[in-house]
């Protein structure tokens, strides 16, 4: 097949190629920090920023398809465009744009792999998640998902001689290759007999029902592994703290987000008609995945394990999303499902923004103190203001505040609830409106968790002398950081424009068109005949209009003397930076409220104790209950076979030799 | 939009502004007749209001800019909430800028600065009060969705105009389900407006403040700022049960008689809230602070009562 070179399709293969090439680049003069921080990763920002341009643009363009004329023989790469591709190929080079740029400032000598090589593999992961996004055959879908796997588990363990980033690299990829196979089954089953396995090919397969929910489930458990569904979200929490800060950003704003691709790819497109009744699946997993992840954010005292937690409960929302906009779509309320639809989009861009946002802000922290623990942070606004006041842009971002990003979608999700009421199923009508308003109460506890998150790391008092000494992130860091906080901002003030934008998939997919009121631009009515209508400007033009007049007034008709004292504190005195919170202080009433999710071993003084030690521990009960089980089990099967691997030649050539006998059996 | 309802509009808002701190005194003035104290005058918040802006501003050392700042936000987000619910006139310009779930959204963002700015001078009283605040957020806004979700079900919108006209036009016609919610509409506003028996707004009492914690390394005009945005916030609460549940007298045209109507209406219906708000908090006790999810709990289940009661018996 012949294509334009002027086609969209083309200029994304070529700008996913450089970012291959820039990634070998690397390895030219890997220990050279400045070549390959200074130039080879900016260059990679610019990329990113063509890819996000080239996708914005192209989403109304016609779907595009090209063969590549490599892989194996008779086993070409197909690449297809559709609009659902560009909004996720934009949300990866608009992301990793102010990612790249971040760590163009970040990565220095002397930790862990050389940067030459760390290089490599960073662009590695981009280039292939792209390819994740275009592939428009299972196998090249596959080798690009692997790729994405395998780039991202050696990014992981950049610091590979720490055990605990070893074991947590090993966590990561094993379910991620569980994820994999459960994905290859799922390609496998929507073939359809015709053992073709371009996705043409499963888009025009039919199905029975019952293979079709079976394909779904197994989608499902595949994506769900690397999106880090509840019970999969295990690595999660280990994966993000073990990598640098700029690999925790792509991997959870980013990589998560392929994953939500990939069950979208399946359920809307390649399987077309899904049934009602698939919906509740990741309705259910994804109320529970959401509540799960945040009330264990609010219980973390790592900065990078809390927003890994988060990144879950975001997760969770988007699934949420999924379930019902295929509830709707299965009973026919087509509109709400593109809303619900429209919604999860919109999330999965939010979430690429604010979340990137915040672990580089982790990462600015961590460089300029060496430090974590959330315990022994605090205050850093004096000492990092640029950091600490564009990740409040994240932080109030992610907490679903108006008027900034976070809320836009969540607001969205919550009207197509309100449809809920109209499914015609007895029963399911009912329990969906609870379903709203445990979502709720996740999207609320995140703003507990961004007070704890971002009062505990950059308000109140250094809880360490050694934090004195902190200093702000570097220009290229500001610039990463500054342009993740802008795109919150616009992502949140101009929802219009971007639903515009979303609708275009939904359409594509065969969703009703919404009934958009001619509302003026900066008011967001998506649906016209209910009313509800939100304007951000509006909001942040009164807001700011009210401070300024305030303080002005306050001005002109008062004073506005200001004295420095010491803290109040209710006459007290002699406040220390003791006297704070702690991370722990700060989540016990979730771990009180919650006490069932958590696995909680304490120790507590007596009253007589000479030293008295306070400590807590908290696990997770997924891990004891399910995974050291089953791990357990692995065990043992591993064990009764180990009598087999006697090391001794004869012993194998004798298990080839029955190998053979026994297959020539079976043939004859 | 013309020019006069831009006029009503702010006219309205200067009428919330106005009438924040009176209301505040009202329940102040009912609860002391109805605890057989002497009642301090209905004007007393105005005058500490302005003592508060006369004074000197006194703050921490170690204050950072968002300490300063937060007063500001929080008294402009409770103000343009004021902008938006419908107390007085249902077809205002701002009325459109937000819905029901928007304004929820606008009071988290007040709630969110406070906490911070609590959190800002590293005091144990200040993460205590912000820790608490945050958590009765999170519990409370549950209960509150569901109490907007019905309303909604009920007038097909989420708009608190709409739901206004929707009810006010109709047929008189008693709600089962509004009845319940409406239970649950004001055991929310008792937890967000730090009211008794959640919190107990005139406690100093180290160990059993909310809000009170939060404002401790205040004074001066922020002070005054987040006292002020605090009554606006109940006035709006307040206005916000009115357009729900009883929205009768509402202005849907912007003639003079009509809007004398309403500003009557909206006078009689503070007058009767502030008496049931003294009411409910002179005969209920403050309940520890780990009581406080069951008793928003019990909020959230009878709003869930008034949805299922709309769902099943369809009234």
């Amino acid at each position: 097949m012949t294509y334009a070179f002027a086609s969209p399709l083309s200029w994304l293969l070529a700008l996913l190629t450089l970012w291959g090439v820039i990634g070998l680049a690397g390895l030219l003069r890997p220990g050279n920090i400045a070549f390959v921080a200074r130039t080879l990763f900016p260059l990679g920002a610019l990329c990113g920023l063509a890819i996000a341009a080239i996708a914005a643009f192209s989403i109304g363009a016609p779907t595009e398809q090209a063969v590549l004329a490599i892989g194996l023989p008779d086993l070409p790469f197909h690449m297809r465009r559709d609009a659902l591709a560009s909004v996720f190929l934009f949300l990866l080079g608009a992301a990793s744009a102010g990612v790249s740029i971040f760590s163009a400032g970040y990565f220095r000598s002397g930790e862990g792999a050389p940067a030459g090589l760390l290089c490599l593999l960073y662009h590695l992961f981009l280039a292939s998640m792209g390819f994740v996004l275009l592939a428009d055959d299972a196998y090249s879908f596959m080798v690009a998902w692997e790729t994405m796997a395998v780039s991202s588990y050696f990014l992981v363990t950049t610091q590979h001689r720490i055990p605990d980033i070893r074991r947590a690299g090993f966590i990561y990829l094993l379910i991620a290759h569980v994820g994999a196979i459960s994905i290859l089954l799922s390609f496998g089953v929507m073939q359809g007999g015709s053992w073709r396995f371009t996705f043409d090919a499963m888009r025009g397969a039919e199905l029975s029902p019952a293979w079709a929910a079976i394909a779904f489930l197994l989608a499902l458990f595949g994506f769900g592994a690397k999106a880090g569904l509840t019970p999969l979200h295990v690595w999660l929490p280990e994966a993000h703290p073990a990598a640098p800060s700029p690999v925790s950003a792509l991997m959870s704003g980013v990589m998560l987000k392929t994953a939500v691709y990939g069950i979208l790819r399946v359920t809307f497109d390649l399987l077309g008609q899904p049934q009602w009744t698939w919906g509740l699946v990741p309705l259910v997993l994804g109320l529970f995945t959401a509540l799960y992840g945040v009330v264990f954010a609010a219980a973390q005292t790592d900065m990078k394990r809390l927003l890994a937690y988060s990144s879950i409960e975001n997760i969770g929302i988007m699934f949420t999303a999924l379930g019902l906009s295929i509830v709707f779509l299965g009973v026919g309320m087509s509109a709400v499902a593109a809303l619900a639809l429209i919604a999860l989009l919109y999330h999965a861009l939010n979430h690429a923004f604010m979340k990137s946002l915040l672990f580089l802000g982790t990462g600015a922290v961590l460089h300029a103190t060496g430090e974590r623990n959330l315990g022994r942070l605090g205050g850093l606004i004096h000492r990092m203001p640029w950091v600490a006041w564009l990740t409040l842009v994240g932080a109030l971002a992610i907490a679903g505040l108006p008027p900034l990003n976070g809320f836009v979608s969540e607001w969205l999700l919550l009207q197509a609830f309100l449809f809920a009421h109209q499914v015609p199923k007895t029963f399911v009508n009912m329990l969906l409106p609870l379903g709203a308003a445990m979502l709720v109460l996740a999207a609320a506890l995140a703003g507990y968790v961004m007070v704890k998150f971002y009062g505990v790391i950059f308000l109140g008092q250094p809880r360490e002398s050694a934090l004195r000494n902190a200093h702000d992130a570097g220009v290229r860091e500001r610039i990463g950081l500054a342009w993740l906080a802008l795109g919150c901002v616009l992502l949140g003030l101009l929802p219009n424009q971007v639903i515009a934008h979303l609708q275009i998939v939904t359409r594509q997919l065969g969703f009703a068109s919404l009934p958009i009121s001619d509302a003026p631009w900066w008011l967001l009515e998506p649906l016209a005949e209910r009313e509800a209508s939100y304007a951000p400007l509006v909001f942040l033009a009164a807001i700011l209009l009210i401070v300024v007049l305030t303080t002005y007034g306050v001005r002109l008709f008062y004073h506005e003397r200001v004295r420095q004292a010491d803290p109040w504190d209710c006459g007290f005195g002699r406040l220390d930076s003791r006297m704070q919170d702690t991370a722990e202080g700060f989540g016990q009433p979730i771990r009180r409220l919650f006490q069932p999710f958590f696995f909680m071993r304490r120790e507590l003084p007596g009253p007589r104790d000479a030293k008295p030690r306070y400590s807590i521990e908290i696990g997770d009960r997924i891990w004891r209950g399910l995974y050291e089980p089953l791990g357990g089990l692995v065990q043992r099967i591993a064990n009764s076979v180990a009598w087999l691997q006697q090391g001794r030649i004869s012993a194998y050539l004798l298990y080839s030799f029955i190998t053979l006998v026994v297959l020539l059996a079976l043939m004859l | 939009m013309s020019a006069p309802d831009w006029l009503v509009q702010i006219a309205g808002i200067l009428v919330a502004l106005a009438a924040a701190p009176l209301f505040m005194g009202w329940v102040n003035k009912c609860r002391a007749w109805l605890q057989n104290r002497s009642a301090p005058s209905l004007l007393l918040p105005y005058r500490a209001i302005r003592k508060l802006f006369h004074k000197d501003a006194v703050i921490a050392r170690n204050a950072s800019p968002l300490f300063r700042l937060a007063p500001y936000i929080v008294f402009g987000s409770m103000l343009t909430a004021a902008a938006v619910v419908p107390a007085l006139g249902t077809r205002l310009p701002f009325t459109r800028a937000a819905d029901a779930i928007a304004l929820v959204g606008l009071f988290a963002v007040a709630r969110m600065f406070l906490s911070l700015a609590a959190m800002d001078i590293g005091t144990a009283f200040g993460t205590l009060g912000a820790r608490r605040e945050m958590m009765i957020g999170f519990l409370a806004e549950p209960a509150l969705l569901m109490v907007i979700f019905v309303a909604s079900l009920i007038s097909a919108t989420t708009a608190l105009p709409a739901i206004s006209d929707h009810i006010a036009t109709q047929e008189f016609a008693i709600y089962p389900s509004l009845a319940f919610t409406g239970v649950a509409f004001v055991l929310v506003l008792l937890a967000e407006n730090a009211r008794i028996p959640v919190d107990n707004p005139a406690t100093h009492l180290e160990l059993t403040m909310i809000h009170e914690a939060m404002l401790l390394e205040y004074s001066a005009r922020h002070l005054a700022l987040m006292e002020w945005a605090a009554a606006l916030k109940l006035l709006n609460y307040a206005c916000i049960g009115f357009a729900l549940f009883i929205p009768w007298g509402v202005a849907t045209t912007h003639t003079p008689l009509a809007l004398g109507v309403a500003v009557l209406a909206l006078a009689a219906k503070l007058v009767l809230a502030g008496v049931g708000l003294a009411v409910i908090e002179t005969i209920s006790a403050k309940l520890r602070v780990f009581r406080v999810p069951e008793f928003l709990a019990v909020a959230f289940l009878f709003a869930v009562l008034g949805l299922l009661v709309h769902l099943l018996l369809g009234a």
